[in-house]
């Protein structure tokens, strides 16, 4: 319980401070979530949805813990929870899973929510970017929470990125709920590219309506340790999803994505597609459930991990995992763990290429298997080059951006 | 309507045929657990100190565990204390004449195993297990000549108390696990046999166990070692009456094979499943586990798994010898309110080990049909190769068919497949039977079979007869 320790008693202490910067909605969750995270304390691996994450470890280390609220200014679409119209007020931590301590421990340290907020109707022209940047000198943790609501018939495309602007430890927390009313349609994209020291939880809990699209996609390119939970619930029938992810690790980076996908009505269609690449001692691992209540019928699912382990250190953990209540269902999963293709090695050696670009080509052309379900074209192409650098090891070099300065 | 419904009936009604019970004087001894009833279990069976020892052991090991929960199981709750551990069905026997009682005799022709030698079928040696007690072992003497050693494990330990002591739990250590160290404590009879270096056995073994008397448990234990370039085809069933209380059935199989080695354990597992109403019925929670010790050794498991209320089990393998080969063909099938959760583990330890699952599960009813699977890759086993396959039936809307497959991979030589598909029997299949003339019940059966038929054909010519008469009767009245 040490590790549980200093959060119980920070929170003791500043709880007022909280509050005070804080609005009553998320005031009004806070001590049920105390109450949680005190009870439960951090999951063990005995948790089957934390099996392979070092929760403690990750959570030990002293870490200033940052209670800064959000600037008033923020762009169309965008507002602070005490902002936002009632009726999306109302929606903060109903989406998220209050059981998990994780979440518990964000809603209890968190002093305020980015809502987006797409009205009915309306199609966001440009993607709204949300960029996080860790900055500080000191070791900070962070507890970040979004809330996403997409009205009737709204459009939108956001993308998340994380970054780290200094070498300090971070520890973010993040929770991302979102809810997506009937015949909405969102693209969300989240990019991590820290570096060795950061470590990140971070739990996203979808709400499909009826209709509704979403196509998910959670790249991985640069980290310390990270854990994605990532929960989609739909919940109207012929609601699609396509959840999309990638992850390049190498040194002794860990990263750890958990899905669930929860069929609850019928007509629903999902897609998986899970891609790692690991170098040197990395460690991945994919735990991806499909649910298929009863009576869910006529669900359609596909649920793909491909791994490529690059070192006889690197592990890879996998786990596609079905279960299934209802009968007239079609349901899917692959997953494989192998090596580069000695065949194809041969053939562009063959043509000129030295063995080091060979392998690094081959490393792209992996990924670019999820890259390029990406419908957003200037993403698209920018992830491609990321992904080249990032495999030639010059990701993690600083480029000296104006943020830097 | 009605004639569908009566013809329901009749099937639920004949569906279990192993059910009846035997009269026989059984000495069964007090309930309840504690470590003067493992003392007496060990004092009847004449054992020796060690064993003793061991069972003490593992008795004060399992008083410090809990019982599991993580299977996708509703269990009832298990009293321990409410279970006899010892059940004797033979005690007229020792007491009198040295005959087999005729009764003991009876319940085994019934259920299809002679042991009259001369009315055997021939190339089958069987032990016949009831309740705690081998009854009979037969072609004892016909094996010896090759030097196979085949009797019941209590005798093994008064003749090759060597052997038993080398191997036993060398496998499956009383710590591996709850059921494990309970089985390890009270372990009654079971089979154990030895194939000597170079010999091929010339027969298929067989056990054969069978619950008979009430408020018991079976707590049997194998022990199979393989040496080096000898080979074994080993085959178990087992039935148990109709009664509407739970029993329970935690048995340990281990099984050595040394170098160039093959064993071959095949299980048709027709335990009683509990009624339609989903009362009753056998708990099965077996720990089951083959260690390929020797190059290119090689091991399959082969289960046909019909029976049981509650089936718990993963009949697993670990590669340690260079170039060992493991397969694991399973069909699961579940119908009314039967739980299963069952699969396997494949631990690669050695270089260049293979390993193929596959698994089909077939649920209907009410049922819950979950596989569950490790594989496991050293960053020792440079060049492992494993396949899995898992595919999931679904009959009627109210069951369920679940996958959970780990692998863990530490090694960047090695190759892993995993692939799983869930989905009904297609309506174009059963309309192009239908259209044949076939009714919808035996299309169903003809398809199911054709389904599991990767399996089946992997058993034993007699076995698979068995299982493929069981598939259909296990699956009868459930279309619709």
């Amino acid at each position: 319980m040490s590790a549980e320790k200093q959060y119980i008693d920070f929170f003791g202490e500043v709880h007022d401070t909280i509050a005070a910067r804080s609005c009553a909605e998320m005031n009004e969750q806070r001590e049920s979530a105390f109450e949680a995270f005190s009870a439960q304390g951090f999951p063990s691996p005995k948790v089957e949805r934390y099996r392979y994450a070092k929760v403690e470890a990750d959570f030990s280390p002293n870490y200033g813990i940052a209670l800064t609220p959000l600037t008033e200014q923020l762009p169309p679409y965008c507002f602070r929870l005490t902002n936002a119209e009632p009726q999306v007020r109302i929606l903060y931590n109903k989406v998220a899973d209050a059981t998990d301590s994780i979440v518990a421990l964000n809603t209890m340290l968190c002093v305020d929510t980015l809502v987006v907020h797409v009205p009915k109707g309306i199609r966001v022209e440009h993607p709204i970017q949300i960029s996080n940047i860790l900055k500080g000198e000191q070791d900070t943790m962070v507890s970040r929470r979004i809330l996403v609501v997409m009205d009737e018939m709204a459009e939108a495309d956001i993308i998340i990125t994380d970054r780290a602007a200094s070498q300090s430890r971070f520890l973010t927390n993040q929770v991302i709920e979102v809810v997506m009313k009937d015949g909405s349609h969102l693209s969300l994209y989240e990019v991590e590219e820290t570096h060795l020291l950061c470590t990140r939880y971070n739990s996203v809990f979808v709400q499909q309506g009826r209709n509704s699209s979403l196509h998910h996609t959670n790249l991985t390119l640069f980290n310390g340790h990270t854990r994605n939970r990532l929960d989609i619930l739909l919940q109207g029938e012929g609601s699609e999803v396509t959840a999309n992810g990638c992850v390049i690790a190498d040194k002794m980076q860990r990263v750890d994505n958990n899905t669930l996908i929860d069929h609850q009505v019928p007509h629903c269609t999902s897609n998986e597609l899970y891609k790692y690449v690991l170098d040197d001692s990395a460690v991945g691992a994919f735990a991806g459930k499909v649910l298929v209540r009863e009576g869910a019928q006529k669900t359609s699912s596909k649920e793909t991990n491909a791994n490529l382990c690059a070192t006889s250190s690197a592990r890879m953990y996998t786990q596609p995992m079905l279960e299934i209540y209802a009968d007239d269902v079609q349901c899917s999963h692959g997953s494989t763990v192998g090596q580069m293709d000695e065949a194809a090695l041969f053939y562009m050696r063959q043509r000129g290429i030295d063995e080091k670009e060979a392998r690094l080509l081959l490393k792209a052309a992996f990924i670019t298997e999820v890259i390029e379900t990406i419908p957003l074209e200037s993403l698209r192409d920018r992830l491609h080059v990321l992904v080249d650098k990032r495999l030639r090891g010059e990701l993690s070099k600083c480029e000296g951006c104006k943020l830097c300065k | 309507m009605k004639e569908k419904n009566s013809f329901v009936r009749e099937v639920a009604e004949k569906k279990y045929e192993y059910g009846f019970t035997t009269n026989v004087e059984t000495d069964i001894i007090e309930k309840g657990l504690s470590e003067d009833v493992v003392r007496l279990i060990s004092q009847k069976k004449g054992e020796p100190d060690w064993l003793l020892q061991f069972r003490l052991n593992a008795f004060r090991y399992w008083l410090t565990l809990e019982q599991p929960t993580w299977g996708h199981l509703k269990m009832p709750p298990i009293d321990y204390q409410a279970i006899s551990y010892y059940a004797d069905p033979t005690q007229k026997k020792k007491q009198g004449t040295g005959e087999i009682d005729p009764e003991l005799m009876k319940t085994f022709d019934k259920l299809g195993i002679p042991l009259e030698e001369r009315m055997a079928l021939a190339g089958t040696a069987v032990d016949a297990v009831m309740d705690s007690v081998s009854v009979k072992t037969t072609f004892r003497e016909k094996l010896q000549e090759n030097g196979i050693i085949f009797c019941s494990i209590s005798e093994a330990v008064r003749e090759h108390p060597d052997l038993v002591r080398e191997y036993l739990g060398s496998v499956v250590p009383y710590k591996d696990n709850f059921f494990a160290a309970l089985n390890s404590a009270v372990f009654s009879d079971g089979s154990f046999v030895y194939i000597p270096k170079g010999v091929r056995c010339p027969m298929e073994l067989s056990t054969y166990f069978r619950i008979n008397a009430r408020g018991t448990g079976q707590f049997e234990r194998t022990l199979i070692v393989c040496d080096d370039d000898a080979y074994v085809s080993y085959l178990e069933g087992c039935t148990a009456p109709m009664r509407d209380e739970n029993q329970l059935h935690a048995a340990i199989v281990e099984i050595v094979v040394k170098e160039r080695a093959e064993v071959k354990y095949s299980t048709v597992q027709n335990w009683y499943p509990g009624d339609s109403e989903g009362k009753g019925g056998v708990l099965n929670l077996v720990t089951k586990r083959g260690h390929l010790r020797g190059a290119n050794s090689r091991l399959s498991w082969t289960q046909v798994e019909t029976g049981s209320a509650i089936t718990w089990k993963y009949p697993s393998c670990v590669l340690s010898g260079e170039g060992s080969q493991a397969e694991f063909y399973s069909v699961a099938v579940t119908n009314n309110y039967q739980q299963a959760d069952t699969g396997t583990k494949m631990i690669h330890i050695g270089r260049n080990t293979k390993s193929t699952i596959i698994s089909k599960g077939i649920s209907a009813g009410k049922s819950q049909n979950a596989y569950r699977g490790l594989v496991k890759v050293a960053s020792t086993a440079d060049g492992a190769r494993n396949y899995s396959s898992c595919d999931s039936l679904l009959l009627g809307s109210h069951c369920g068919a679940h996958t959970f497959p780990y692998m863990d991979v530490h090694n960047d030589t090695a190759v892993v497949e995993h692939e799983a598909t869930t989905s009904k029997i297609s309506e174009d299949q059963l309309f192009y039977c239908n259209q044949r003339g076939i009714s919808t019940e035996e299309a169903v059966s003809l398809i199911v079979n054709g389904y599991a038929k990767e399996v089946i054909n992997k058993l034993p010519m007699e076995f698979a007869v068995e299982a493929q008469k069981l598939l259909g009767v296990s699956l009868e009245g459930s279309v619709g």
